[in-house]
C-alpha cells in the first residue's frame, strides 16, 4: 500500500492531524499559488456529489494544477463493466494524484492496494469521509481559537451519520465532553460509545435537545434525520421535529458557540438562525477548499510551509 | 487406560485427526470449513452429544488425514472452544485449542451487502478486534461482525 494517502480520518494521529490544520491555516491566508504548477489531479467520481467535486477541482486549480476525471460513473468505463481495479490502474498511469468519490464502502482502501499513486477518499458509502472531518476540525479549531477541552453537542442521526462518527475519532486527541442528542432509533453506535469508554472520554446521552445541554455547547454539530432511515414512518413524524434548532434557543447560548452542519440542510435548522453569529455552516463549507489544498500537498509531499 | 466413553472413541481411530468440543450451532460449517465432502477418507460426524461445557456438542473425526494447521485454525472463527487431536497409531499425539488468528483473508465473506469486496473480484480481510467474542471488523468497510454470524467463504 501507499503511504501517503488519505482514506480514513483514524488512520491519523495527533501530530499529522495537527500538521494538516496548520496547512489549511497557510491556505486559507494563501489560497492562490503554483504549488501544484504541471501536477496532473484526477478526480474520480464514481458517484455524483457536486459540493465535494467542486471543492477539491477549485482546490487543485488555486493551486495551479490540471485536472482529469469524470463527475458520473456512467460516463466512465464502469459502465462497460471495467473493475475499480482496472479503472485506478489505468488512470494511475496519467495522474500524480487520485480524488475519488464511491458508492462502495471500502473502494478507496482498496485503490490503495493496487497503485502506488496517492489516493485521496473523497466519501465511500456511508464509510469514510476524510476531508470533510479535516473541515470540521478546522472550522471548531477557527471558531474557538483551540481544540482542547471542549464541549462538543452532537444533535439528530448519530446512528447513521458517518460526519459525527468520524468527528468523534479526529477530536479523540483533544479531551472532548460529548453530548449525543439523539432519539432511541437513532442512538450513537455503541462502537462509539465503547471508544469514548476506552479513550476516557466524557460524554453524556440525550433524547432531550435541552436548554441545559445547548448553554452548556462550545460546538452544536447539527445533522440531518432522514426519513428512509425508519422502519416505523409513524416514529419519524414524532420525532422529526424534536431535533431542530430555532433561533430562540440560542439566547441564552454561550456567546462563543457556533452552530455547525455539514449540509445539506433541510429542516434541522429553522433558517431563522441563518442570520444570527453563531451560525457558521456557510463559512465552515468554505473552509473545505483550505482543507482540501492541505490534503492534496501533503499526500504529494509538498510543503507549503517551507516554501 | 480410562474407560470414558468419548475417549474410547477418539482412540478407536487408527491414525487421522480428531476436533471435539464444537458447539452444535456450529458443527455444519466446520464440516465445510475442513472441505469434508472432497475427503475419500472415513469420516465420522457427531452431532447434539452431550457436554457439560456447552450442553451440546459436535464432533469431527477424520481417518488418515491431517489438516494444515491454518485449516484447523479457521475453525475458530465459528467454534473458538474446539479441541484439536492427533491421533497416531491409537494414540493421541497431540492435543491443542484452535487458534483465531489476527488478520483473516479470504475466509469470511462482509456482511454489508455495500461493502467492495461483495463487488470486485478480490478477497476479503478481516481484522479480528475480540479474540474472547471472536468479533471481526472488516478491513475495506469497517463493519464488524461476529465469528458465529459469519459466512465462510
Amino acid at each position: 500500500m501507499n503511504s501517503r494517502s488519505f482514506v480514513a480520518i483514524g488512520d491519523l494521529n495527533k501530530q499529522e492531524l495537527l500538521d494538516l490544520l496548520e496547512r489549511t491555516r497557510y491556505f486559507e491566508e494563501h489560497p492562490n499559488s503554483r504549488l501544484l504548477d504541471s501536477r496532473v489531479v484526477a478526480t474520480l467520481f464514481f458517484e455524483p456529489s457536486t459540493r465535494t467535486r467542486l471543492s477539491f477541482e477549485t482546490a487543485v486549480n488555486r493551486l495551479g494544477g490540471r485536472v482529469i476525471g469524470f463527475s458520473d460513473a456512467s460516463t466512465s468505463s464502469t459502465s462497460k463493466g471495467e473493475t475499480l481495479k482496472d479503472t485506478i490502474k489505468m488512470v494511475s498511469n496519467y495522474a500524480d494524484i487520485i480524488v475519488m468519490r464511491h458508492f462502495l464502502e471500502g473502494a478507496a482502501q482498496y485503490a490503495t492496494e493496487v497503485t502506488e499513486v496517492p489516493i485521496v477518499n473523497a466519501g465511500d458509502g456511508a464509510n469514510q469521509h476524510p476531508s470533510q472531518t479535516l473541515l470540521d476540525l478546522y472550522s471548531i479549531l477557527k471558531t474557538q481559537g483551540r481544540l482542547d477541552g471542549l464541549t462538543i453537542t452532537m444533535v439528530g442521526d448519530l446512528k447513521y451519520g458517518r460526519t459525527v462518527h468520524s468527528l468523534i475519532m479526529a477530536m479523540r486527541h483533544f479531551k472532548p465532553v460529548f453530548n449525543f442528542v439523539s432519539c432511541p432509533e437513532l442512538r450513537m453506535p455503541e462502537e462509539y460509545i465503547k471508544l469514548c469508554r476506552r479513550e476516557g472520554i466524557e460524554f453524556h446521552e440525550y433524547t432531550e435537545f435541552s436548554q441545559e445541554v445547548i448553554d452548556a455547547s462550545d460546538i452544536i454539530y447539527m445533522t440531518r434525520v432522514q426519513r428512509e432511515r425508519f422502519s416505523d414512518i409513524m416514529e419519524y413524524e414524532r420525532v422529526k421535529n424534536l431535533y431542530t434548532l430555532h433561533n430562540s434557543m440560542l439566547a441564552t447560548s454561550k456567546p462563543t458557540v457556533r452552530i455547525l452542519h455539514p449540509l445539506p440542510r433541510v429542516n434541522e435548522i429553522n433558517i431563522d438562525v441563518d442570520e444570527n453569529p453563531k451560525a457558521y455552516y456557510f463559512e465552515q463549507a468554505r473552509n473545505g477548499v483550505f482543507a482540501r489544498q492541505a490534503i492534496l500537498t501533503r499526500a504529494l509531499g509538498i510543503n507549503p510551509l517551507s516554501k | 487406560m480410562t474407560t470414558d466413553k468419548k475417549e474410547l472413541a477418539v482412540a478407536a481411530l487408527q491414525n487421522g485427526t480428531v476436533i471435539d468440543h464444537i458447539p452444535s450451532e456450529a458443527l455444519f460449517r466446520a464440516v465445510r470449513i475442513l472441505g469434508i465432502e472432497q475427503l475419500g477418507t472415513a469420516v465420522t460426524i457427531g452431532y447434539n452429544l452431550p457436554s457439560s461445557r456447552l450442553g451440546k456438542k459436535g464432533i469431527i473425526k477424520v481417518a488418515d488425514v491431517e489438516f494444515p494447521e491454518d485449516v484447523l485454525n479457521r475453525i475458530a472463527i465459528i467454534a473458538p472452544s474446539a479441541m484439536v487431536n492427533i491421533i497416531r497409531n491409537y494414540e493421541v499425539v497431540e492435543k491443542r485449542a484452535v487458534v483465531l488468528p489476527d488478520v483473516l483473508i479470504g475466509l469470511v465473506k462482509c456482511s454489508n451487502p455495500k461493502c467492495v469486496t461483495n463487488h470486485e473480484p478480490m478477497s476479503t480481510r478481516f481484522n479480528v478486534i475480540d479474540h474472547e467474542n471472536v468479533k471481526l471488523r472488516c478491513h475495506y468497510c469497517n463493519h464488524t461482525i461476529s465469528g458465529s454470524d459469519a459466512e465462510i467463504i
